[in-house]
């Protein structure tokens, strides 16, 4: 054993390297450069913490029927004639705070969005690991299922499912489990592409010298897959993922204006879309005005977000 | 003004590429000349700058890279600032260029015989018919079997050593007076590299065309150049008759680099070396860019940087010889 | 202590399938495409020396090397370690326990960018039962015996350059306590006074602790630097094999003699070179007989219909009919030749 001995570095001190390393990162660099991206994290972030922190930063809570007085129904926004100041965008027919509604709804969008695109991340890159690294005949089926579902759209599938779910549940559980079969659905729906990319990934990472020394070296295959070549194939993943969340999120909008989507007493921007389009023609346009542009700003915003993350990890465009 | 009768003059070029972080130089202070008919190679390893000198001569430096100083002189034409569209006439008519992965510099979905005839075309005034004829007789020169059959095939018809004598023969077509060759046999086998090189001798021979040479390959230099310039870190250490300073180098660094080479039939137990590694353009030693690494550095080299003096056979930029020159004056 | 040679490959042969669509071609009656990329190679390497295996492309050189540690397993024939036949890596152990590794080409890809160099290192101790702490100060130390420093296993792969991640590579390679090394073109990726350290390092390894090689490589001049016996291949097959100096001086194949010539040499002035005749020939499409007939200024008939096999004469071997036949001119070297 040799004197000089490795220092053991502690897990605190890798924890301020990594975020030294990235402070002084070109990515942060050419993200500070450019105002529109930097304008979209910050709606973003704002989003997330108001969805958050609903309780907190909500003046009303629009789903507790007990707060809830008809008398305050159908107020304007507070700056047109008629409105209340305690509602700054108005109330819907019931009586809820249209500014509540839209922190409340965001945050069930958020959550659905983001958990169905981790699930059909997880689900699309294990089956385009799989499939990339043992090739043959795995691949070939594997693939042959994701093109199958390629064909159909998405939409279909999550009414597809949805569908199959409201048939084969009984009603009470229906309601609990909605949000889940929603996240399903619309999870289910996009793994084909998460899979692609892990695929030609792990494709190409399989056949490096590193992965031919762990072999030498006796690692078993399912730990190179895991441990080698997952970290080398996540960035174009989690790049498809964040505009997976705005896909995600006009999905689950899209079902839940269908009225297939989340239960409406755990309404969502999609829902509240609905909600207030009943009323567009007899003159509340504040009850879907506001709601569709909240959902709009938030999309284009993690969309543009998606989009810089994109430009900036390609190393051909730097 | 240029030198008499030299093709290519190149002053004190520099070449910045601006970073976020800083400004690299990855060419310093680089002059040379080339006469017709003479093969000069560039030598040296990766990161001294050979290949962005090639780049900037002919006008095709990847922004953020830009000429930063000096200049070029074609004959006695400036073409260092020249506007993007007079730049791309001299291009392929006046310079041609040789590049070193032949499968990416022939375009895959046209035919041999096309890319030969577009180039052919825009540079002189032929027809089609005309053109045709011109393009098989190139192929022919550059020794491409059944020329008249083969010019109608693609690319990817051809094997490697092929498709570079079509390379070839693109640089060649409207009788360039300068070849900017980089490293146009480094991708290829050893018996093929060899045909090249001779091929290559020929016909610069032939046309009257100045060639520059650059590799990192010191036998494929002293096979095929007259004369050879040593770069280091972005700057020329060394330049003169090919075989003077593969024999008998004057610059520490070429002494180094020379003594590294193994060579076959050679029966040393350990290959000479030369300590450290060349410095990265972010970070170039004060003085003499080598002095970190020469075994002969004293207190100058660490402050001034010497510029090219004249030795035994060839000039180096190296304050040893101005020490000789002082004390043989003395 | 056994003088049995460390390494016996016999009659190695190794044919890929190319066809596009397996199970299609075979259904409708098509044509399978082989690439017999090894055909009928034999060769020993004994304990402690170095054996350079050279050739050009599409010679089947790094096939070789990759069977010969088990990455790819073999269409016929036979290699033995030490006596035990290699077999592929499986039950977690790797080939051998950790007694055969492998140095690869590419300095950037060989090592797992994502990784510490120190957990790259590790993770070939699998073999050793030895605990966290043990490994990291075994890390330290072969890092220093490649000439890097201990506190370099905190650091990246791209922190480094070439050459030194080449230095990580052999420091991986050793960490196993191997007995056998395949390296597979380690230099030729790197610059020449790069180059030139890690071939010395390598040497020095090899003296320290009585490492066997199989050194692969194109390049003739380096391989006559670091092997005792060299194997020349030409599209799979092995034409010759002499030890060093014999090869060098005088050699017998037409192949062998002309890539001596065709190397672009520092020490000739101007010297008429012969003409080169010809590429290596496409290997899907080989020239029946001795595959160099078409090259070759001695080809006979029988070259052009008869395959060679390699005849042993003392240390040396031969593939070649006009050697057999005793009909090919001495050969004198360039170098000698007058100016």
């Amino acid at each position: 054993m040799s004197d000089q001995s490795l220092p053991r570095v502690s897990m605190g001190r890798r924890l301020r390297e990594a975020v030294v390393r990235s402070l002084r990162s070109d990515l942060l660099y050419s993200f500070l450069r450019q105002p529109v991206i930097v304008l979209a994290f910050l709606i973003t972030l704002t989003f997330v913490l108001a969805a958050t922190l609903a309780h907190w930063v909500a003046p009303h809570n629009p789903f507790d029927p007990s707060t809830l007085n008809l008398m305050d129904a159908f107020y304007p926004p507070a700056w047109v004639e008629g409105g209340n100041e305690s509602f700054l965008l108005g109330t819907d027919n019931q009586g809820r705070d249209i500014l509540s509604t839209i922190i409340y709804g965001s945050r069930i969008s958020l959550i659905v969005g983001f958990a169905a695109v981790v699930f059909s991340i997880v689900l699309g890159v294990l089956v385009g690991l799989l499939s990339g690294f043992v090739g043959g005949w795995l691949d070939a089926v594997l693939m042959r299922v994701a093109d199958i579902q390629l064909t159909i759209p998405g939409l279909l599938i999550a009414l597809l499912v949805d569908g199959i779910a409201r048939t084969v549940l009984p009603p009470g559980a229906r309601e609990e489990i909605a949000i889940y079969v929603v996240i399903f659905a619309i999870g289910i729906s996009a793994w084909p592409q998460y899979a692609r990319v892990a695929r030609s990934g792990a494709m190409s990472e399989k056949v490096k010298d590193y992965v031919a020394s762990a072999r030498i070296i006796g690692t078993p295959s399912w730990i190179i897959l895991l441990r080698h070549v997952l970290p080398n194939i996540l960035g174009p993943v989690l790049v498809l993922g964040t505009i997976g969340l705005a896909l995600a999120i006009t999905s689950e909008a899209t079902l839940s204006f269908l009225g297939v989507g989340v239960p409406p007493t755990t309404p969502s921007l999609g829902t509240l879309i609905r909600i207030g389009n009943d009323f567009l023609f007899s003159g509340e346009w504040w009850i879907t005005l506001f709601p569709s542009a909240a959902l709009v700003i938030l999309v284009l915003a993690v969309n543009l977000l998606g989009d810089w993350l994109r430009d900036a990890l390609n190393p051909k465009l730097r | 003004m240029t030198e008499q009768g030299a093709l290519l003059t190149v002053k004190n070029l520099r070449v910045e590429i601006p970073t976020r972080r800083e400004l690299l130089v990855p060419v310093d202070d680089v002059s040379f000349e080339i006469a017709p008919g003479e093969i000069l190679g560039v030598v040296g390893e990766s990161g001294a700058g050979k290949s962005l000198t090639g780049s900037a001569v002919i006008g095709l430096l990847e922004p953020p890279g830009r000429i930063a100083g000096g200049e070029i002189y074609l004959r006695d034409r400036r073409i260092d600032n020249l506007p993007y569209r007079d730049m791309r006439k001299i291009r392929g008519a006046e310079i041609g260029m040789i590049f070193q992965d032949p499968l990416t510099s022939l375009n895959p979905v046209y035919t041999i015989g096309r890319q030969l005839v577009e180039t052919l075309q825009t540079h002189q005034d032929l027809n089609q018919k005309a053109a045709q004829a011109r393009a098989i007789d190139l192929l022919r020169e550059v020794g491409i079997p059944a020329a008249a059959e083969r010019i109608n095939q693609y690319p990817h018809q051809f094997s490697g050593g092929m498709r570079q004598r079509v390379v070839i023969a693109l640089a060649l077509a409207n009788n360039p007076k300068l070849i900017i060759a980089d490293e146009p046999t480094t991708a290829l086998d050893v018996s093929v590299q060899a045909q090249i090189i001779k091929l290559l001798k020929r016909l610069a021979g032939e046309h009257g065309a100045a060639v520059m040479l650059v590799s990192h390959d010191m036998g494929v230099i002293a096979e095929t150049c007259d004369r050879v310039a040593v770069m280091y870190a972005g700057r020329i250490v060394e330049v003169g008759d090919v075989h003077n300073v593969v024999e008998r180098p004057n610059h520490p660094y070429t002494q180094g680099l020379m003594a590294a080479i193994p060579r076959l039939g050679a029966h040393d137990e350990k290959l000479a070396h030369i300590k450290g590694s060349m410095p990265r353009p972010n970070a170039i030693p004060t003085g003499c860019a080598f002095h970190p690494r020469c075994p002969h550095a004293f207190a100058l080299c660490h402050v001034d940087r010497p510029e090219l003096m004249d030795g035994a056979g060839s000039s180096a930029a190296c304050w040893l010889l101005a020490q000789e020159k002082e004390k043989a004056n003395v | 202590m056994s003088d049995q040679p460390l390494l016996q490959v016999t009659n190695l042969s190794k044919v890929f399938d190319l066809t596009q669509n397996p199970w299609l071609t075979s259904l409708t009656g098509g044509k399978r495409i082989h690439l017999p990329a090894v055909d009928g190679v034999t060769f020993e390497i004994p304990k402690g020396k170095t054996f350079g295996l050279v050739g050009e492309s599409g010679s089947g050189k790094s096939t070789v090397a990759r069977m010969c540690v088990g990455l790819l397993q073999p269409s016929s024939g036979a290699i033995k370690f030490a006596g035990t036949p290699v077999t592929a890596p499986g039950g977690g152990r790797g080939i051998g326990r950790g007694r055969l590794q492998m140095i690869f080409q590419d300095p950037f890809a060989s090592v797992n960018p994502r990784w510490r160099v120190v957990d790259i290192i590790r993770e070939a101790m699998r073999t050793k039962n030895l605990s966290a702490r043990d490994q990291i100060a075994r890390v330290g130390a072969l890092l220093e015996q490649v000439g890097l420093t201990a506190a370099d296993g905190e650091k990246f792969p791209h922190e480094f350059s070439g050459g030194q991640r080449q230095r990580i590579s052999i420091a991986r390679a050793l960490a196993s306590e191997p007995e056998f090394l395949v390296c597979d073109e380690p230099t030729s990726a790197l610059d020449v006074s790069v180059q030139a350290q890690i071939l010395n390092l390598m040497k020095e390894l090899q003296t320290e602790l009585g490492l066997t090689y199989l050194f692969i490589s194109h390049d003739l001049a380096v391989v006559s630097h670091v092997s005792d016996v060299v194997g020349v291949m030409y599209l799979g097959r092995l034409v010759e094999i002499a030890p060093k100096d014999k090869l060098f001086e005088n050699p017998q194949h037409p192949y062998t003699r002309m890539l001596l010539e065709a190397i672009p040499r520092l020490d000739l002035k101007d010297r008429h070179q012969e003409a080169v005749v010809g590429e290596v020939a496409n290997p899907l499409d080989r020239p029946k007989g001795c595959h160099y007939h078409p090259r070759c200024p001695f080809a006979n008939d029988r070259c052009k219909a008869e395959d060679p096999s390699l005849k042993a004469s003392g240390d040396t071997a031969v593939a070649c009919h006009g050697v057999d036949e005793a009909r090919l001119p001495t050969w004198s070297d360039p170098s000698l030749e007058p100016a």
